[in-house]
């Protein structure tokens, strides 16, 4: 299904999503690779046919109005959606060249692979700073030699060091919503996954705690492949090398997002950019 | 579709709001005032009567040498029995209720049944366990006999007040933990348990205060009402306070009334503390998760 093409070629022709087309951008590998992928809520179908391939350390936004089927979309990519009861899919989805929903694949072992942070910040608040952290490897029984290496090496990581290193054992809830949002993203972090999953992760943040993370993110992309689902076009235009734009479960455009913005091929993605709607 | 236009309404009445009003607090009153005038009664007769001798004597003849230690000492074993058999079987059957069954015909039978066996009257788990527990299994009419016995009828109480406790912590939780590549069993353990403990114990202490006070099962089971010793094992023939009560209140002697109101402010004092501390419990749950 794959096909090469040059920068310009992709430019060309506008995608027409009755007509699936793998969109994908070149000279980047995929790491992960969605092909006709459908999902449903009990009878409603959420998403329909989308194909796309996410390249390898790059970030990749996924816009698009409420209820469009952005969230399912990357619930999808770490197999959360078939958590929800009621929930079914079809279509693939590869992981490095595997079909992550093969039969015998264990979901637990994808989900350590492909890590998430959702859209309200959820430190457990039974747990310190530190143990917060931590929670990734102790509750999957993995046992590193050097625990507080991988505590300063996450909290680093996610640019909460500094704030933090005094109070480990205070509450991971003590802390205030930006903190614990980028407490989130150091307890997917410790875990070591390859790709990170983030579920409109600053719609709960001020402006200032929203610049935090969108700094961090531009330094993860160095270790990670990252998937962000926003509903803030000026987000993911800042922050994402690719964008894609879904609109009632189709995908109707998926470009280089600076591409996307400037000269959208597709009259939707016109309309929704320029504030037409959404 | 003008004549389906509701009628024009009437000006709400003052004098039947404040009625219904005061009707509704002497309604609430009511079973606060009947409680009250019990107590008091109780309290009165039999205050007096609570001693030393009282509490550590065993059952006697004589109204003033017969004291409550028999039967106290078979509620404990008889509680802490039910405790160990019931807590960790309804604790279990929630869990999966809750956090494992998909919703299915089997998650429904189960939920049915639960919520019907809540309603059965408690003398009917009397004439089971007989047959069950002291006939069929054999162990004739002992403190396990009894504690299983007890442990059927606590059974849906555990059962339902665990799910609550389940409930009460955040989704979110449960798909942070998932989502960091944990398994069910990992998330429930390390992050929904922890969190809904102290409901879970709330749960488990009412329930447990209900099986103190029953009377009925346990008559119908054969407990005695005359016991000279202490139960030596779970295989031991014991009385238990209600049974105690129960006995004496049915004695013609006007000592014996004495003592049966000394024996319920005993009983009653128990269920309260241990009331009070399921209450304690779960204020401070809800400290802990900031609610």
């Amino acid at each position: 299904m794959q096909t090469t093409v040059d920068s310009d070629a992709c430019l060309s022709p506008p995608y027409r999503t009755m007509e699936p087309a793998q969109m994908s951008n070149p000279g980047v590998a995929a790491k992960l690779s969605v092909q006709e992928l459908s999902a449903w809520h009990g009878e409603k179908q959420v998403l329909v046919r989308v194909s796309l391939d996410l390249p390898e350390h790059e970030i990749s936004a996924v816009i698009g109005p409420s209820g469009c089927g952005k969230s399912t979309l990357i619930r999808c990519l770490n197999r959360m959606h078939e958590l929800v009861p009621g929930a079914t899919h079809r279509g693939s989805i590869q992981l490095d060249g595997e079909d992550i929903y093969a039969s015998g694949v264990d979901p637990v072992l994808i989900r350590r692979r492909v890590g998430m942070v959702f859209q309200k910040p959820n430190p457990f608040p039974t747990m310190s700073i530190r143990d917060n952290v931590l929670a990734g490897l102790r509750l999957t029984g993995m046992r590193p030699g050097d625990l507080d290496a991988v505590v300063e090496s996450a909290l680093q990581q996610a640019a909460l060091w500094s704030e933090v290193k005094d109070r480990l054992r205070e509450p991971g809830t003590s802390l205030s919503g930006g903190q614990q949002q980028r407490l989130c993203i150091a307890r997917a972090l410790a875990v070591e996954p390859e790709v990170l999953l983030l579920d409109e992760p600053c719609s709960a943040l001020d402006p200032i705690a929203t610049t935090r993370i969108e700094d961090l993110l531009g330094t993860l992309r160095e270790r990670y492949t990252i998937v962000i689902v926003t509903h803030n076009m000026q987000q993911a235009a800042r922050v994402s090398q690719q964008t894609a734009f879904l609109l009632q479960g189709e995908l109707v455009e998926f470009t280089e997002t600076d591409a996307l913005f400037t000269k959208p091929k597709d009259k939707r993605t016109e309309d929704y950019v320029t504030g037409k709607f959404g | 579709m003008n004549r389906l236009r509701p009628p024009a309404t009437r000006p709400p009445s003052r004098t039947l709001e404040h009625g219904f009003r005061w009707l509704c607090l002497l309604a609430a009153l009511l079973p606060v005032a009947v409680l009250g005038v019990l107590l008091f009664d109780v309290v009165r007769t039999g205050i007096g009567r609570i001693d030393v001798q009282f509490l550590t004597s065993f059952p006697s003849r004589r109204p003033e040498h017969a004291g409550i230690i028999a039967g106290a000492v078979g509620s404990l074993w008889l509680v802490g029995l039910t405790a160990a058999i019931a807590v960790p079987i309804g604790v279990g059957a929630a869990i999966y209720l809750e956090e494992y069954a998909r919703r299915g015909r089997l998650a429904t039978l189960i939920e049915v049944n639960v919520s019907n066996l809540a309603g059965v009257p408690s003398i009917i788990y009397g004439l089971l366990g007989l047959e069950l527990f002291v006939r069929a299994l054999s162990l004739g009419r002992s403190l396990l006999a009894g504690a299983l016995t007890l442990a059927l009828l606590v059974l849906p109480i555990i059962i339902l007040s665990t799910r609550e406790a389940l409930r009460t912590v955040p989704r979110g939780l449960r798909e942070a933990g998932l989502a960091l590549g944990a398994t069910r069993w990992q998330v429930v353990r390390q992050v929904v348990l922890p969190l809904a403990i102290p409901g879970i114990l709330t749960g488990s202490i009412l329930a447990i205060s209900r099986a103190i006070g029953e009377a009925a099962p346990l008559v119908v089971l054969g407990a005695l009402s005359y016991v000279d010793f202490l139960p030596d094992g779970p295989m031991a023939p014991f009385s238990a306070l209600p049974i105690q009560i129960f006995n004496w209140t049915s004695r013609p002697q006007a000592g014996f009334a004495v003592n049966a109101a000394a024996g319920i402010i005993v009983l009653m004092a128990t269920l309260l503390v241990l009331n009070a501390a399921a209450i304690i419990t779960r204020n401070r749950m809800q400290k802990r998760l900031g609610r």
